[in-house]
């Protein structure tokens, strides 16, 4: 199982990093999703595959019973898709925006700061 | 899909959203959901609203303004942590107590449900806000005096 | 008051400000007043913050007590607090030259609830005790820069954002790795904890590894060579007050960031990762300075600045000498307060000429006297001229690469600095020394003036930073003390681990 899911990382890495290059703003913001995605699944392989329960003290008990998952690279999982929930949908509505202003969806498109500095 | 059905769709489901939204939101304290969920689940609510009525009718149903709702619920959630700074205790600790119900036993409330309480309105305001926000700035794009 | 409040201040002042700020009416005269009573707390606060760790020690918080390792956990040694300090200070200068500057419309928009987060944001990353909260803060930090990147919406501005956010998004894509890598590893993100567990872990060469993706993802944040390349892409951009902002800022993060990990958690390769980070630093001294050379646009021309200037902290990190952590913190403030006034004063001479092009402007020394010594003394500082602020600041660098007997990073310290003088002497005849150019369109009805308090902030600036030279000997023994603190992490772990209230 883990190799399977290393290996589902490495692909959305290569597939995230791929869209990165081509010359389009979408799928600039496609690719960052990707890498979001990517990033979200390695946290949750290296930190343990592991069917167990939730990590709460039965009604009665003292301690913690049985097999139970680590909740802690859960919550960081939870907080990066917040996070990346957020970022991209700022990404998404800039994204809207630049396409907007500049009629294109093509990255070279956004090249004045270079043809400022030429002049 | 013809507007009639999308209409009817989305008029007959804003309630149920909403409803389980709420229910998402205060049933998440040790069992899945919470303010997260919920906040985004009653997104969908008016999100289902702007794609059948417009922007402008899912704006209006919202009533307040999507950022504001977002920093109302960014204060509650801070708020819910200063009572126990106040009682000499660590920011964000949480206090719970018993409020009595007349028709059960008690209810236990506390700090943390006011938190989950601002996280929904922010995560509302934040998602509401990018929702509508898609194709049109802040502010609208006036030259101004730079510098 | 106590510790825990002390800590968690700064943070819940600039989010509720800013929630508060968002729930204001439109108007620009309360959101202002708001975020300058904001910025004022915040700076008393790291004020107190600073006195209350040099009199008692390291101070620590456990968030919500939970304790440490499992809860969040609030630090503050004194390069923290200074940091907090410095950032309450920036906040307050940038919000009162906002106040002059920006036009009413923008100060009664989402503007300054934006810089209230950023600045929570960059509090928070100075303040947290884990890996994990730095990750989240430096992200709050991050989405604000974006929005107040973007907010005038005009085309440039538009496309700089799209280009910072990616390659900030790819950052963050490496470190959240770099940090789901290390708890896989070590089990623990706690600052503290992680600096007793990983000395004796049995897996060196995967923590040396992990330890290449923080060096990664922190350099690009703090814009060190090979990663700065959105730097000069964007910082151009913004209003003026926005680029004082983020120069003053975000990239200090990084650097904070890579100074913290660099001495606390991962020292046990600390040959490979010194090599690295002189490397780097070196390099970044100089493509920095080159490009800088090379700009006839002002802003361009200093943010370029901004990356050799980051060369310097890097390479005293490099050298990890306690005489070359103190020389960093120095520099860190001084450099903190320089770029700070050339920005300020770039945006000034901007409201006169109305460009950042240097061969459009002239003749400023004649028609702004003030302005231009406001330029003076802050460029004479950053180049490294006695008595200013930039002077010892160097002068410790390069004291610490010649102890070390590092001749190649003391060389280019020297070259560079010459460079950054040269650099600076052309900014001071092209906009303040010569003629104007004859083909300037005149725009009579328009007068060209710069406005009530646009000199005030710039003034603070310049004024630090002859406060800074003059009596350099209580900033150097801050700096000496709070460096001997990052070398010798055991009053850091106990003030964290030891169960104090």
């Amino acid at each position: 199982m883990e190799m399977f899911l290393a290996i589902t990382v490495g692909a959305l890495f290569a597939a995230g990093l791929y869209c990165l290059m081509l010359h389009s703003i979408v799928r600039l913001a496609l690719g960052l999703v990707l890498l979001g995605s990517a990033t979200n699944l390695l946290l949750f392989t290296v930190n343990g595959l592991q069917r167990g329960f939730a990590p709460l003290v039965p009604a009665g008990e003292e301690a913690l019973t049985g097999p139970f998952a680590d909740p802690v690279p859960q919550a960081f999982i939870l907080t990066a898709i917040v996070i990346n929930f957020g970022l991209l949908a700022l990404l998404l509505v800039l994204v809207h925006r630049t396409a907007q202003e500049t009629g294109t969806d093509d990255t070279r498109a956004l090249r004045t700061e270079l043809k400022d500095s030429d002049q | 899909m013809s507007p009639v059905v999308m209409h009817t769709v989305a008029r007959m489901m804003a309630p149920v959203l909403l409803l389980v939204s709420l229910v998402l939101a205060v049933r998440g304290h040790d069992i899945p959901g919470g303010g997260f969920v919920g906040g985004l689940m009653a997104a969908t609510a008016f999100a289902l609203q702007m794609v059948a009525f417009g922007r402008p009718a899912a704006r209006k149903q919202l009533r307040v303004h999507p950022t504001r709702l977002a920093a109302a619920g960014l204060l509650v959630a801070l708020g819910s942590g200063i009572p126990a700074m106040l009682g000499g205790r660590e920011f964000l600790s949480s206090i719970w107590g018993q409020l009595p119900l007349p028709w059960s036993d008690s209810l236990k409330v506390g700090t943390p449900q006011l938190f989950d309480v601002g996280v929904y309105l922010a995560v509302l305001g934040t998602a509401m806000a990018f929702i509508l926000g898609m194709g049109r700035g802040e502010d609208t794009t006036a030259p101004d005096s730079r510098a | 008051m106590t510790p825990a409040t002390l800590l968690s201040l700064p943070i819940i002042l600039c989010l509720g400000a800013a929630a508060a700020g968002q729930l204001l009416p439109s108007r620009a005269w309360p959101k202002r007043w708001l975020a300058l009573m904001t910025m004022l707390a915040v700076a008393v606060v790291g004020a107190m913050l600073l006195v209350t760790v040099r009199r008692e020690g390291v101070q620590a918080a456990q968030m919500g007590g939970w304790a440490a390792p499992f809860g969040i956990t609030l630090v503050a040694d004194l390069l923290s607090a200074l940091l907090v300090l410095v950032t309450g200070v920036m906040g307050l200068t940038v919000v009162s030259y906002s106040a002059a500057t920006l036009p009413a419309s923008r100060e009664a928009g989402a503007y300054y609830p934006l810089v209230l987060v950023l600045v929570g944001g960059v509090c928070g990353a100075f303040l947290t005790g884990d890996l994990f909260n730095l990750f989240v803060w430096i992200e709050v930090m991050l989405g604000a820069s974006f929005v107040l990147l973007a907010l005038e919406a005009r085309q440039e501005q538009l496309e700089a954002s799209i280009k910072y956010m990616s390659l900030s998004l790819m950052g963050s894509v490496v470190l959240l790795c770099a940090v789901g890598l290390l708890y896989g590893v070590a089990g623990t993100l706690n600052l503290a904890d992680l600096s007793v567990v990983i000395p004796g872990s049995d897996q060196p060469r995967l923590l040396t590894a992990v330890s290449m993706f923080f060096l990664v993802a922190f350099a690009l944040k703090a814009g060190a060579f090979p990663l700065f390349f959105w730097l000069p892409a964007s910082y151009h951009t913004p209003p003026a007050a926005v680029t004082t902002l983020f120069s003053a800022l975000l990239t200090k993060v990084g650097v904070y960031a890579l100074a913290r990990i660099f001495t606390l958690v991962f020292t046990r390769d600390s040959e490979l990762t010194s090599t690295l980070l002189l490397v780097m630093g070196g390099l970044t001294m100089v493509t920095g300075v080159l490009g800088a050379v090379a700009q006839y646009d002002m802003r361009r021309l200093l943010s370029f600045h901004i990356i050799s200037q980051i060369g310097y902290l890097i390479a005293a990190l490099g050298l990890l000498t306690r005489g070359a952590l103190t020389a960093l913190i120095a520099f860190l403030i001084h450099y903190i307060f320089a770029k700070s006034a050339l920005f300020l004063v770039s945006g000034a001479t901007a409201r006169v000429t109305r460009t950042y092009d240097l061969h459009q402007m002239g003749n400023l020394y004649r028609t702004q006297p003030l302005l231009a010594a406001l330029f003076f003394v802050p460029a004479l500082s950053l180049a490294g001229v006695p008595p200013f602020s930039g002077f010892f600041a160097k002068l410790a660098v390069i004291q610490a690469a010649l102890r070390a007997e590092n001749w190649a990073i003391a060389g280019t310290a020297v070259v560079v600095g010459l460079l950054t003088l040269f650099s600076m002497m052309k900014i001071w005849r092209e906009a303040f020394w010569k003629a104007p150019p004859e083909n300037q369109p005149q725009e009579p009805n328009r007068p060209l003036s710069l406005g009530d308090g646009v000199l005030g902030p710039c003034m603070a600036m310049t004024a630090f930073m002859v406060v800074l030279g003059v009596g350099a000997q209580p900033l150097m023994e801050l700096a000496d003390a709070a460096a001997g603190q990052l070398l010798d992490p055991g009053e850091y772990v106990q003030a964290v681990m030891g169960g104090r209230p």
